[in-house]
């Protein structure tokens, strides 16, 4: 009994980064119908951008410019890289995406993954090669609770995911912007009629995917401090995975799905051998597509939606 | 058009005669050297080049490698094989092929040194591995050799440091079963292990593939298995994740590791988690003494930290390159010849002082030579702790 619970919370962390990319990946595949390659490596870029925001705050703090807590360092990091990291996203949209809009949908895709590898190389070409350590904000405790083991970065991580879940959650469905994101998933050729400014619309979804990847990065950072410029890839693929599997477009369903992929992973490998893990779990998630291929709470759609 | 071509025929000529010419009159000795400056253990490669720069170095103040009684110039044909099996072939290849190297040094990894061997071999050219550990590399390759020990030694080594030490007698593995090297080392400790404590007394055998990071749920069934150790083969940027999961999942017993760990990063990625950990290796820096210190201090001084295994293994390697060059007695250059007669040389080498030790190689690829028992102490320096021969 102590190891399921150890393990539940083993998988409540490991799901909220799924869950968190898989939430930009799914936004931006709602409203564009675009498979947004780039998007693990933004999650890449976002934990690099918090590195070094968290580096220069630490030299900040501790040379006595401006002493802060390092509490207060790892939400100013978030923050800051967040806001960055939107500005990539962004960038990656208007430069990557845009001129292809009303090209076919596959060229979308391919450039996607092409952003990906320059960004990946980029990083390899700036930084070299050498891992990079994430500076640790906050000491480590461990809580041990009837023998299950919690850190206090874990709970941090799973509230954090959590709260940003339904922030996002709230300002699709509370919103004007919100509405008009919606709108524009159901029929992308009616809105602008209507007024909506769809290029504005479309740089804000890149934006908040991006900075929702920036914030799963960092919190990656603090959980499993070895950044490395190729570590968005596998990340990239599991959260694509969540997100169709949650259903086009449904923030509930992305982070569902998340977690779900996680506590998959988490709980194959304490009941087979840990080296069939991916081939069991990944052979569940398929047998639930061929039942439920719109995903948990997607909607049937036709083809002609998008342009 | 057809001018442009035809200029571009005549550079083709010129350039072909100007390379051939410059082919027959080299006195020059190509070494090549295959190293993974890029990819997933960059810091390896970065070592590799040092040590083999600073044996170059050296070489060009004595004027160059005196061979019989003639001096050649020495030039290294450094590339990178990114840390992937595919290109460290391609750069075996092309090296051996194109830049006619007369001795390859590298691959450093068991994944890029075991297939680069069977080239090296199918091209009847010395290959010397200075990293290598499992035996594959140079087993029935009469031109592979390397300048370390091996899993199977590796294994009993630390199965029989453990037991001796601590009286253990329930081990944990967690290893990389996508990965040749610790899946290997892997595989010879259970079973050295299970020689000991009988069947079943590793009590937890896990695995994961390349690239992970959570281990979360197979540490806890370690952790929830009794075992009393872990021993857990893998590289630097691993052993980092791995070590604090284990800490933070409540694991407070000793933590055993191989020589993958002897990066200078492994401390840096990984900070006082690792503190108190074992690992077998090549030798070890705090405490060394006569050459091995002299190597050490010089590529302190010159490149601002401390050299690990994998460094003071590619300077020995050289060394033994060298050596093997030397005793052939002299050159013919003629490529094809020199070659065999290098593989014969280095067969024959006997008693040779490097500083990870000494070597003998009796006509197979393998030298026999000493493990060292390391301790990661609590200023996160590699002590020596223990010296285990075969």
């Amino acid at each position: 009994m102590v190891i399921f619970f150890q393990n539940l919370v083993n998988a409540l962390q490991w799901g909220s980064f799924y869950a968190l990319i898989a939430l930009g990946y799914s936004m931006v595949y709602s409203i564009l119908m675009l498979f947004n390659f780039a998007h693990g490596d933004i999650f890449m870029v976002g934990a690099y951008i918090g590195f070094g925001v968290s580096i220069g705050l630490l030299a900040l703090s501790s040379s006595g410019a401006l002493a802060m807590p390092n509490w207060l360092i790892l939400v100013l990091t978030i923050l800051f890289s967040m806001f960055l990291t939107s500005f990539v996203g962004m960038i990656v949209e208007r430069v990557g995406y845009r001129p292809l809009r009303n090209a076919p949908r596959a060229s979308a895709a391919i450039t996607g993954l092409m952003i990906g590898i320059i960004l990946e190389t980029g990083n390899l070409a700036l930084l070299g090669a050498r891992r990079v350590s994430f500076p640790s904000l906050i000491e480590t405790t461990v809580y041990n609770v009837g023998g299950v083991f919690v850190t206090n970065k874990k709970i941090m991580i799973v509230l954090v995911s959590l709260l940003l879940t339904l922030a996002l959650h709230l300002f699709v469905r509370r919103t004007k912007w919100g509405m008009a994101m919606r709108a524009m998933a159901f029929d992308f050729a009616v809105v602008p009629l209507m007024g909506v400014p769809v290029n504005t619309m479309i740089a804000l979804t890149f934006a908040i995917g991006s900075a929702l990847a920036a914030a799963a990065g960092i919190l990656f950072g603090v959980a499993y401090p070895v950044l490395d410029p190729y570590m968005g890839i596998l990340f990239g693929w599991k959260a694509f995975v969540a997100a169709i599997l949650g259903g086009r477009g449904s923030i509930l369903g992305a982070t569902l799905a998340g977690f779900l992929l996680g506590f998959t992973e988490i709980f194959v490998a304490m009941i087979f051998p840990s080296t069939l893990r991916d081939l069991i779990a990944y052979s569940i998630i398929l047998l639930i597509l061929t039942f439920r291929p719109h995903g948990f709470f997607g909607e049937p759609y036709s083809a002609r939606l998008r342009l | 058009m057809r001018k442009g071509s035809r200029i571009g025929v005549c550079v083709l000529v010129v350039v072909m005669a100007v390379s051939l010419t410059g082919r027959v009159q080299a006195e020059t000795i190509k070494i090549g050297i295959n190293a993974p400056l890029t990819g997933d253990i960059p810091k390896v490669g970065e070592g590799t080049k040092f040590a083999a720069q600073m044996w170059l170095e050296d070489v060009k103040a004595a004027g160059g490698l005196t061979v019989g009684k003639k001096k050649y110039a020495v030039e290294l044909v450094l590339e990178d094989n990114e840390s992937k099996a595919e290109s460290a072939v391609k750069v075996a290849t092309k090296m051996i092929t194109e830049d006619g190297v007369l001795v390859m040094v590298g691959p450093q990894a068991s994944k890029q040194a075991i297939p680069a061997g069977g080239i090296a071999n199918n091209y009847k050219t010395v290959m010397v591995t200075p990293w290598s550990t499992n035996p594959d590399a140079t087993k029935g390759r009469p031109y592979v050799f390397r300048a370390c020990f091996l899993d199977p030694f590796q294994g009993p080594v630390v199965a029989n440091f453990i037991s001796k030490e601590f009286k253990f007698t329930k081990a944990a593995v967690l290893y990389d079963v996508a990965s040749d090297y610790p899946k290997g080392l892997a595989e010879f400790f259970k079973k050295a292990w299970e020689g000991l404590h009988g069947k079943g007394s590793v009590v937890a055998y896990e695995s994961f593939t390349t690239k992970d990071t959570d281990f979360s749920s197979q540490l806890t069934k370690i952790i929830n298995s009794g075992a009393q150790v872990l021993f857990t083969p893998q590289y630097y940027n691993e052993v980092a994740l791995i070590v604090q999961q284990a800490h933070q999942l409540g694991w407070k017993n000793p933590i055993v590791g191989s020589d993958s760990w002897g990066s200078a990063e492994t401390v840096k990625l990984c900070g006082k988690d690792c503190y108190g950990a074992f690992f077998s290796t090549h030798y070890a820096a705090a405490g060394a003494t006569g050459a091995t210190k002299a190597f050490i201090d010089r590529y302190k001084a010159k490149h601002g930290y401390v050299p690990d295994d994998v460094a003071a293994l590619t300077w020995d390697a050289m060394l033994l390159v060298q050596q093997a060059i030397q005793n052939t007695g002299g050159l013919t250059g003629d490529l094809k010849k020199d070659r065999e007669n290098v593989r014969t040389a280095m067969s024959r080498i006997k008693k040779f002082k490097g500083i990870t030790g000494e070597m003998t190689f009796s006509g197979g690829g393998d030298p026999v030579k000493c493990a060292v028992i390391v301790k990661i102490s609590d200023a996160g320096e590699f002590t020596f702790h223990k010296s285990v021969c075969p």
